[in-house]
C-alpha cells in the first residue's frame, strides 16, 4: 500500500480552494433554511418577548413614578420591527451560516486524510456535527439563547465575554480531544480512543463550566429580585408585595430556546447533507468502482 | 489525481503549506462575520459606541445564541 503517496502543492492548491468555497456556498444555503425556519416559528415568539418587555417597562414606570423616582427615558429606535423581524433577522442567520460555513470547510480541509479511514460524506457529517457542537450546542448549556426582555443591558460585555470562554474552551478542548483520540487510537483501537477522548472532554468542559459563573450572581444584578442563577425578569412587585406585572412566560422562554437549537440544528444539517455529495466529487473522482462501497459506508 | 491512494486506504491529507491562503481566508472571513453578526456594538465596537449593526442583526443575534442587551 502506498502509504508515501502525496499530493502536489498545484493539485493541494485546487482541491482547498473548491472545498472552501462549496463550504462557503452550503453555509449560505444552511442559513438561508434557517432563516426560513426563523421568520415562520421564531419570529412571533421574538415579537411576544419584545411586548412583554415594553409593557414591563411600563408598568416600571408607574411604580417608579409613584415612588417619585426619575423614570430613564426609552432608547431610539433605529429601525422599525417590520424590518428587524424579516431583512435583520436574514441577514444576520444567514451571514451567520456564512461564518460558519467558512470555519467548516477549514475543518474539513485539515480534517481530511488525517481523521483516518472515513469515507468523505461521512466526514461532513462527523465535521458538521462537532461544529454543531463545538460552536452552539456546548455553549448553550451553560449560557441558552435568551429572547429579548431577558438580560440585564448592563452585564452585556460580561455576559459576551463569558459566552465567548465557553465558545474558546470548546474549540480548545475539541481540539485536544481529536488529537488525543488520535494518539489513544493505536493503544485502544478507535473505539475505546474515541470514548476516552470524549470523556476528557466532558470533563474538561464540566470544569469550566463549573467555574463560569451563572448570569445572576453577576455584580451588576446584585439587589434585583429573584433566584441568583439567570437574568430572567422575575414578576414585578409594588411597594407592598403584590404582584403588578407577572414575570416572563416560561412556556415563552422554552420555546424560543428550542426553535434555536431547531434552527442551529437545521443550519448545521444541510452544511453536513450538502457538502457530502459535493466532497466527494472532489476527493473521490474516479472511485467509481468503490461507488457501491461508500453507499453502505456513507 | 485524487484524494485516495488504493481502495479502502487512508485518504491522502492536504498539505497545509500549499493551502495556507485559502485556510487562512476563509478562516478570517468566518471570524469577521462572526464577529459583526455576534459582538460588534456589544461588548466592543469598531465604529465607536453605535447601535446600527447591533440593532439591525438584533433578533438574528438574540435567535443564534448570542449574548445581547
Amino acid at each position: 500500500m502506498p502509504l508515501t503517496e502525496t499530493m502536489s502543492d498545484t493539485e493541494a492548491g485546487v482541491l482547498a480552494r473548491g472545498l472552501v468555497r462549496r463550504a462557503a456556498g452550503v453555509g449560505l444555503l444552511g442559513g438561508l433554511v434557517a432563516f426560513v425556519f426563523a421568520r415562520i416559528f421564531a419570529e412571533p415568539l421574538i415579537q411576544q418577548a419584545i411586548d412583554y418587555e415594553a409593557g414591563r417597562d411600563e408598568a416600571r414606570a408607574v411604580l417608579a413614578a409613584a415612588a417619585g423616582e426619575a423614570v430613564e427615558p426609552e432608547g431610539p429606535e433605529i429601525f422599525s420591527r417590520v424590518l428587524q423581524a424579516n431583512l435583520g433577522i436574514g441577514t444576520g442567520v444567514v451571514l451567520f451560516g456564512l461564518a460558519v460555513g467558512c470555519f467548516f470547510g477549514v475543518a474539513y480541509c485539515l480534517a481530511w486524510g488525517r481523521a483516518g479511514r472515513v469515507s468523505a460524506r461521512r466526514l461532513s457529517l462527523l465535521v458538521a456535527g462537532g461544529g454543531f457542537l463545538l460552536l452552539y450546542l456546548v455553549p448553550f448549556l451553560k449560557y441558552p439563547a435568551n429572547p429579548p426582555a431577558i438580560g440585564n443591558s448592563d452585564t452585556i460585555a460580561q455576559r459576551a465575554g463569558l459566552y465567548g470562554v465557553m465558545v474558546v474552551a470548546c474549540v480548545v478542548f475539541g481540539a485536544g480531544a481529536l488529537w488525543l483520540g488520535h494518539r489513544l487510537a493505536p493503544r485502544f483501537g478507535n473505539w475505546n480512543a474515541t470514548l476516552l477522548a470524549g470523556l476528557a472532554f466532558v470533563v474538561l468542559i464540566g470544569i469550566v463550566m463549573a467555574l463560569l459563573p451563572p448570569l445572576g450572581s453577576l455584580s451588576a444584578n446584585a439587589g434585583q429580585v429573584g433566584p441568583a442563577l439567570t437574568e430572567t425578569p422575575q414578576p414585578l412587585r409594588d411597594p407592598s408585595g403584590a404582584i403588578v406585572f407577572p414575570g416572563f412566560d416560561p412556556d415563552l422562554l422554552f420555546y424560543f430556546r428550542l426553535y434555536s437549537v431547531i434552527a442551529q440544528a437545521l443550519l448545521w444539517g444541510v452544511i453536513g447533507v450538502a457538502f457530502a455529495p459535493l466532497a466527494e466529487r472532489l476527493l473521490e473522482r474516479g472511485r467509481a468502482t468503490e461507488e457501491g462501497e461508500s453507499l453502505i459506508a456513507g | 489525481m485524487t484524494g485516495v491512494s488504493a481502495a479502502g486506504a487512508r485518504p491522502v491529507a492536504i498539505p497545509v503549506s500549499a493551502t495556507l491562503p485559502w485556510l487562512l481566508g476563509a478562516l478570517v472571513l468566518g471570524l469577521l462575520i462572526y464577529y459583526f453578526i455576534g459582538i460588534d456594538e456589544g461588548a466592543a465596537s469598531v465604529f465607536g459606541n453605535t447601535t446600527v449593526v447591533h440593532e439591525f442583526v438584533h433578533d438574528g443575534r438574540h435567535f443564534l445564541g448570542f449574548p445581547c442587551h
